[in-house]
C-alpha cells in the first residue's frame, strides 16, 4: 500500500533526476528520443541504445538518455531533443549519432545540418518550445507525453502522477467528483461530444452490486492516432483516470479495451499496470481507504465497429462486436447487464488534471460550449504531418497551415477530412471555422475522434467519398438492413461513377440512400456512415456532376477517366510507339506521335519511356 | 486450396493451448483472449482447433465460429510466414497506398487475403497502424517500412525470400 | 408495475410500463411491420422496419425496442415513416431472388406483404447479391442461404434450447450468413431437426423440407393439433388438401418443451394419410429409418400402438 506520503517522496526524489529536461537546471545533459508510433517504427530503439554506447565510450557521467512518449512531429522522425536548451535534432539515423555526441554532447556545440528546419528562423537557432509546430500548441491530455519516460512510475508521480486520484479518494465524496466534472464540462473526445460528468452521474445514481469503467482505446478511424500515442506515451494518465471513475461511479473493475494492431501499446500498458499494482496505486485499499480497483486488458481483434460502445460490450463478453439495440443506457445496463462508464483514453487523459486545477482552470482553455482541448492526427498532404493538441476555438487554417505547415510541393488546399469515415469533407470557403463540437458539426462533419487528414487539388473527392464507403462497407457488421445493404449500394454507385459508368440518376439514388442509411440505422457506424458522401455531394457536386457528364476527373485521379496524350514537346523518337503494348500509338520518325484513346489500356508505359516528358495524363 | 491440419507436427503448440484455456476458462468473455492465443500459436484457427475449444470451453462451436469470422484478426486459412500489412488507411491511401499493394500483388502473385503456396508469404489489407506519419506504410511481421514507393518493394521482398 | 396512456395514430391505449410499442399498437388493432420481432424472442432492432414517428423526437425509433412513455404520441404510418418503410423493403428485395412464383413460403411470406403493403417492386440490376447456396443435406429442413434477409430469428430461437445453439451469424457484412456449426451441412452438424428455426424464418430462407412441393398455402385446409409424444403437447399443424392429410409442420413449442424430431414424427404418423419415410441422422448422416425406430418405440408399446392404429399405415 502506497500513502500520500510516500507518493510525496517519490515525486520529490525522481524531480530531481529529471530537473535538466525540466530546464530548472543547466550543468549537464539529457537526451530525450522520442518513442511515438512513428518514431518508434523508424528505429527510435536502436537510436538510444546507440547513444548510450557512445555516450559511455566518452565517459560523460552526466549526460542521461530517455526514450519519451511522442514528440507529435512524426513528419521529421526520428526526432532528438537535448536539453537543457531544446535543441530538436530530426530525421536522426544511425550514423548521425556520432557527430551529435562529439560535438554537441562533449563540446557545446550545436550540430546545425541535423537540426529541424523549422527550429532556424533568421539564421538563428531556436528552442522546441519555441517552434511554429509548437508554439500554438496547449497540451493537457499530451501533458507528459514527450517528457516523461513512459515505462517509469515514478517519473509519472514526479510531473503530480496519481496525486488527483490520492486527492479524489482521500479528501473528496463522490459527489464531489461527479459534481467537479460536470461543472468542468469535459466532453468525450471519442466522436459524438456527450459530457463525461453527466455520464458519470447516471451511473452513480444507479445502485447496483456491481459497476464496470471502460476505457475505450478501440482507435480505428483511418489516420488518428492520438490514443495511441496517449496510451504509448503516459499509460499512467489513463489508469489514474479509470481509477478516478471508478472511485465517482463505485466502481472497483476496469477495462481497456486496445485494438490488437497496437502490440506497442498493449506491451507499456501492461508494465503500467504492473507497476502500478506493485505500488498499490491499484488493487485493494488505494491510498489506505476502503476503495478497490483493478484493471485489466482486453483485446479487439480488427473490428472497426467495435468502437462503438455496445458492439465494444458484447466483444468483451467475448462475442461478435454487432452493436445493441438501444433500449437501455450503459451506464445502467452495459458491460454483463451493469451500470458502466464508456469513456475513450483522450478524455481520461484529461481526468487528473481537472481534478488537480480545477473546473475554472479547464473552462478558460477553449471555448463556452467546447472546453479544453483537443489532439488532431494531421496526415495526409499536409508538410508537419504529426499529433497536435490545441484549445478548442482556434480555427482550422491555423491548424492546418500556422501549425500544419501548410501543403507541400507548392499544391493548392482542397479540403480537409475530420472524423474519419463518421465525418466529412470541409472545403476551402470554411478554413476559418473555429473547431469545435458544434462548429464543425453545422458543415456536415464531426470533431470524431480526431483524425484530420489534408487533401489537395490531386484528390478526387469522388475517391475520397469512395475510399471510405469502402472502408464502411468492410467493416458494418451486417445487423441492421441499412447500413449493411444501403452502404454497399452506395459503394457499388461510386464504383460506377468512378469508373466513368455514372448516371444522373445515380446522384438521386445517393442521395436517398444516403438518407435512409443515416436515419434508419441501428449505431452510430451506420448513422454516419454516409457523412462523407453527403458532405462531398454538398460542397464538390461540380466534381461528381464531371464524373458523370463529362466522364472526366477534374483531379485527374480517376484512371479510368483519365486519357494518356501526347504533347508538342513530342521529338519523334518512337520509343513509346515500340513499347506500347496494344501497339495504339502511330507516327513517323522525327515527327509528333498519337495515342488511339480508343485502343488504350491506359497501362502507362508510354509515359515511362518518354525520354522528354512528352507524354501526359488528362 | 486445401490445407491440411497436422495434428501431430502440433501436438506442443496444442498442449500450450490447453493450458492457456486452463488459466483462462473462469475470466468472464475468455473466448477471444484464447482465439488470439491459438491464432498466435497456428498461424490461423482451424476447425479442428476450434472444435476443440468449443469442447474445453463449453461454448457452442457456432458460436466460436461466428466469433472467428466475425473479426478480421483471426483466419481460417494458414498465413504465411512472412505476413505482410499493407496499411489503407486514409493518410497511407492518400499518399499512393494502393499503388504499393497492387505492385506487392504483382511481385507475389496473390491477392488480399491470400497466401502463396509454399505458405511464405500472406497479404491482408490492415487498417490504420497508427504511423500515418511514416505513409505510405507496410509491415512484414514486426518490421515496419515507412514512406514506401512503388519502387521499394521488389527490393524489400527479395530480402525475405 | 405502473400503466401508461399514450396515443397511437389518433387512438388513445392504456397499457403496463414495461410494454414496447409495437406491444401497445397491437392491443389496439395495429400492426406495425417487422422482420426480426418476436415476442418471444430477444429483441434485435436489426430490420428496421418497424420505425415510427414520436412526437417531439428528432429520430425515427423502432418499435420493437423503444419502451412507452406517458403521453406519448405516436405515428406508425406517417409519410416519413412509410418512406422509410419503403427504401427499407427496396434494399431487402435488391438482394432477394425474385422468385415468388415457386418458393414454397407464397402467401405466407411476410417480406412478400409487405413489399405488397408498400407497393415496392423487384427492380433490375448488376450489383452484389447474396451467395446462391441452398442445403439440401437435410430430409426436414431446407435451407436456402440466397433468400436469408439476417433477421437473425432462427439464431435467437435455436439458443434458447440450453444444447442445441447450433445456429449463428457467421462472416460480417454484406456477406454475413446462417451457418450450422463450423458453417457445415445441416446433415453434417448437430441439427437435431426440430424445425424451431423453420417456424420462425418470414421469408422462404429455411423452410420444411417434407412440406416442399405438396401445396401451396392458399390450396390447403390447416389445422393445429397437439402433439401426442409427450405429455407437454407441443403444437403442430396438419395440412390438408382436397381432404386427404398430406403433411405435418411445426408450430411452436409448448412451455418447457423446445419442439423435436420425435415428437413431428409421431404427429405424423398419427395424422398422415400416407407419411413418408422417417428419418433418423446417425453419426452426422441421415438414414432411413423404420417407424419403430424412428419414434423409439419397443416392447409392449409397440404393440399397443399396433392395436390402436389398425388400418392407418403402420409400416
Amino acid at each position: 500500500m502506497m500513502t500520500i506520503q510516500e507518493l510525496n517522496e517519490i515525486k520529490e526524489r525522481t524531480l530531481k533526476t529529471m530537473e535538466l529536461r525540466l530546464q530548472k537546471k543547466d550543468t549537464g545533459k539529457h537526451v530525450l528520443i522520442c518513442g511515438g508510433p512513428g518514431c518508434h517504427s523508424s528505429n527510435a530503439g536502436e537510436i538510444k541504445e546507440v547513444f548510450e554506447e557512445k555516450i559511455r565510450e566518452k565517459g560523460l557521467d552526466d549526460v542521461k538518455v530517455t526514450l519519451a512518449g511522442c514528440f507529435g512531429l512524426c513528419e521529421t522522425g526520428p526526432n532528438v531533443e537535448i536539453y537543457p536548451e531544446g535543441i530538436f535534432y530530426s530525421r536522426i539515423k544511425v550514423e548521425d549519432i556520432d557527430k551529435i555526441v562529439d560535438s554537441h554532447l562533449c563540446k557545446g556545440e550545436i550540430v546545425e545540418e541535423l537540426l529541424y528546419e523549422g527550429s532556424i528562423e533568421d539564421g538563428n537557432i531556436k528552442p522546441v518550445s519555441e517552434v511554429d509546430f509548437y508554439k500554438k500548441q496547449v497540451k493537457i491530455a499530451l501533458r507528459n507525453c514527450g517528457i516523461i519516460d513512459y515505462e517509469n512510475i515514478d517519473e509519472y508521480i514526479a510531473l503530480d502522477g496519481y496525486q488527483a486520484l490520492a486527492k479524489v479518494v482521500l479528501e473528496m465524496t463522490p459527489q464531489e467528483v461527479i459534481e467537479l466534472m460536470k461543472e468542468a464540462n469535459l466532453r468525450g473526445r471519442g466522436g459524438a461530444g456527450f459530457p463525461a460528468g453527466r455520464k458519470w452521474e447516471t451511473a452513480f445514481k444507479y445502485p447496483a452490486d456491481q459497476k464496470y469503467v471502460i476505457c475505450n482505446a478501440d482507435e480505428g478511424d483511418p489516420g488518428a492516432f492520438m490514443d495511441r500515442s496517449i496510451l504509448e506515451g503516459d499509460p499512467h494518465s489513463v489508469l489514474e483516470a479509470m481509477a478516478i471513475c471508478g472511485y465517482a461511479i463505485g466502481a472497483d473493475q476496469g477495462f481497456i479495451y486496445i485494438r490488437a494492431e497496437y502490440p506497442v501499446a498493449v506491451h507499456r500498458l501492461e508494465v503500467a499496470i504492473r507497476q502500478a499494482r506493485e505500488k498499490g496505486l491499484l488493487g485493494k485499499n488505494i491510498f489506505g481507504t476502503d476503495f478497490n480497483f483493478d484493471i485489466e486488458l482486453r483485446l479487439g481483434a480488427g473490428a472497426f465497429v467495435c468502437g462503438e460502445g455496445t458492439a465494444l460490450m458484447e466483444s468483451i463478453e467475448g462475442k461478435r462486436g454487432m452493436p445493441r439495440p438501444k433500449i437501455h443506457r450503459t451506464a445502467h445496463r452495459g458491460l454483463w447487464g451493469k451500470p458502466t462508464i464508456i469513456n475513450n483514453v483522450e478524455t481520461f487523459a484529461n481526468v487528473p488534471a481537472i481534478i488537480l486545477k480545477g473546473a475554472d482552470w479547464f473552462k478558460s482553455i477553449g471555448t463556452e460550449d467546447s472546453p479544453g482541448t483537443k489532439v488532431f492526427a494531421l496526415g495526409g498532404k499536409i508538410k508537419n504531418t504529426g499529433l497536435v493538441e490545441i484549445p478548442m476555438g482556434i480555427t482550422l487554417r491555423e491548424i492546418i497551415f500556422d501549425i500544419g505547415g501548410g501543403i507541400p510541393n507548392g499544391k493548392e488546399f482542397k479540403a480537409v477530412q475530420t472524423g474519419g469515415p463518421s465525418g466529412g469533407c470541409i472545403p476551402k470557403e470554411h478554413l476559418d471555422t473555429p473547431v469545435d463540437f458544434a462548429s464543425l458539426g453545422k458543415l456536415g462533419s464531426i470533431m470524431g475522434s480526431g483524425g484530420m487528414i489534408v487533401l489537395d487539388e490531386d484528390d478526387c473527392m469522388v475517391d475520397i467519398a469512395r475510399f471510405f464507403l469502402d472502408f464502411t462497407v468492410d467493416e458494418s457488421c451486417g445487423k441492421c438492413v441499412p447500413c449493411r445493404e444501403g452502404t454497399k449500394r452506395m459503394l457499388e454507385i461510386l464504383e460506377r461513377i468512378v469508373n466513368g459508368e455514372g448516371t444522373p440518376e445515380d446522384l438521386d439514388r445517393l442521395e436517398s440512400l444516403a438518407e435512409t442509411i443515416t436515419e434508419g440505422s441501428l449505431c452510430g457506424l451506420g448513422q454516419t456512415a454516409a457523412n462523407p458522401v453527403i458532405s462531398t455531394m454538398k460542397y464538390f457536386r461540380d466534381e461528381y456532376e464531371a464524373h458523370v457528364y463529362e466522364k472526366r476527373c477534374p483531379a485527374g485521379s480517376c484512371q479510368a477517366l483519365l486519357e494518356f496524350f501526347i504533347t508538342e514537346d513530342c521529338i519523334g523518337c518512337t520509343k513509346c510507339a515500340r513499347n506500347c503494348p496494344v501497339s495504339c500509338i502511330e507516327g513517323k520518325v522525327k515527327e509528333r506521335h498519337v495515342i488511339d484513346t480508343g485502343k488504350c489500356i491506359k497501362c502507362g508505359t508510354c509515359m515511362e519511356v518518354c525520354p522528354v516528358g512528352a507524354v501526359i495524363k488528362r | 486450396m486445401e490445407f491440411v491440419f497436422d495434428w501431430e507436427a502440433n501436438e506442443e503448440n496444442i498442449r500450450e493451448l490447453k493450458i492457456f484455456i486452463k488459466e483462462n476458462k473462469g475470466k468472464k468473455g475468455a473466448l477471444m483472449a484464447v482465439l488470439h492465443k491459438a491464432q498466435d500459436l497456428f498461424g490461423y484457427l482451424p476447425i479442428e482447433v476450434q472444435r476443440m475449444i468449443s469442447e474445453e470451453l463449453r461454448i457452442p462451436l457456432s458460436e466460436i465460429y461466428g466469433v472467428a469470422t466475425f473479426y478480421s484478426q483471426f483466419s481460417l486459412i494458414p498465413k504465411g510466414k512472412y505476413k505482410i500489412g499493407i496499411c489503407l488507411g486514409t493518410a497511407c491511401y492518400v499518399k499512393g497506398a494502393q499503388e504499393i499493394l497492387e505492385k506487392l500483388k504483382e511481385v507475389l502473385g496473390i491477392d488480399v487475403g491470400q497466401t502463396t503456396p509454399d505458405k511464405k508469404f500472406s497479404i491482408d489489407a490492415t487498417r490504420c497502424l497508427g504511423a500515418c506519419g511514416l505513409a505510405p506504410v507496410m509491415m512484414i511481421n514486426d518490421d515496419v517500412y515507412g514512406r514506401l514507393t512503388v519502387d521499394d518493394i521488389e527490393e524489400i521482398i527479395n530480402k525475405y525470400k | 408495475m405502473g400503466n401508461v396512456t399514450i396515443t397511437i395514430d389518433g387512438q388513445k391505449v392504456t397499457v403496463p410500463q414495461d410494454y414496447y410499442i409495437i406491444q401497445a399498437a397491437k392491443e389496439i388493432g395495429i400492426d406495425i411491420p417487422a422482420l426480426c420481432y418476436d415476442p418471444n424472442l430477444e429483441v434485435a432492432g436489426a430490420c428496421r422496419l418497424c420505425l415510427v414517428e414520436v412526437e417531439g423526437w428528432r429520430k425515427l425509433e423502432t418499435s420493437c425496442s423503444t419502451k412507452v412513455r406517458e403521453g406519448m404520441v405516436i405515428y406508425t404510418e406517417s409519410e416519413r415513416v412509410v418512406n422509410m418503410r419503403k427504401e427499407i423493403l427496396q434494399l431487402l428485395l435488391d438482394n432477394h431472388p425474385n422468385d415468388c412464383l415457386t418458393c414454397q413460403k407464397a402467401g405466407e411470406c411476410l417480406l412478400q406483404q409487405y413489399a405488397y403493403r408498400y407497393d415496392v417492386k423487384f427492380r433490375e440490376h448488376d450489383g452484389a447479391r447474396r451467395p446462391n447456396y441452398v442445403d439440401t443435406s437435410s430430409p426436414y429442413i431446407l435451407k436456402d442461404d440466397s433468400k436469408c434477409i439476417l433477421c437473425g430469428k432462427c439464431v435467437r430461437t435455436c439458443a434458447q434450447v440450453h444444447d442445441r445453439k447450433v445456429l449463428a451469424f457467421a462472416g460480417r457484412g454484406f456477406d454475413t450468413r446462417i451457418v450450422a456449426d463450423g458453417d457445415f451441412t445441416l446433415e453434417e452438424s448437430s441439427c437435431v431437426s426440430c424445425n424451431r428455426c423453420v417456424v420462425v424464418c418470414p421469408v422462404g430462407a429455411l423452410v420444411d423440407r417434407r412440406l416442399l412441393g405438396k401445396t401451396r398455402v392458399w390450396d390447403s385446409q390447416i389445422k393445429g393439433v397437439k402433439c401426442k409424444a409427450c405429455d407437454y403437447g407441443c403444437n403442430f399443424e396438419v395440412i390438408s388438401k382436397k381432404g386427404k392429410n398430406i403433411a405435418v409442420r411445426a408450430k411452436a413449442p409448448s412451455q418447457g418443451r423446445p419442439l423435436c424430431l420425435k415428437g413431428r414424427l409421431t404427429t405424423e404418423f398419427i395424422y398422415l394419410d400416407e407419411p413418408e419415410t422417417p428419418y433418423k441422422k446417425v453419426n452426422g448422416k441421415f438414414v432411413e429409418a423404420s417407424w419403430k425406430e424412428a419414434l423409439e418405440l419397443d416392447g409392449i408399446f409397440e404393440k399397443l400402438v399396433e392395436e390402436e392404429k389398425k388400418g392407418v399405415g403402420a409400416e
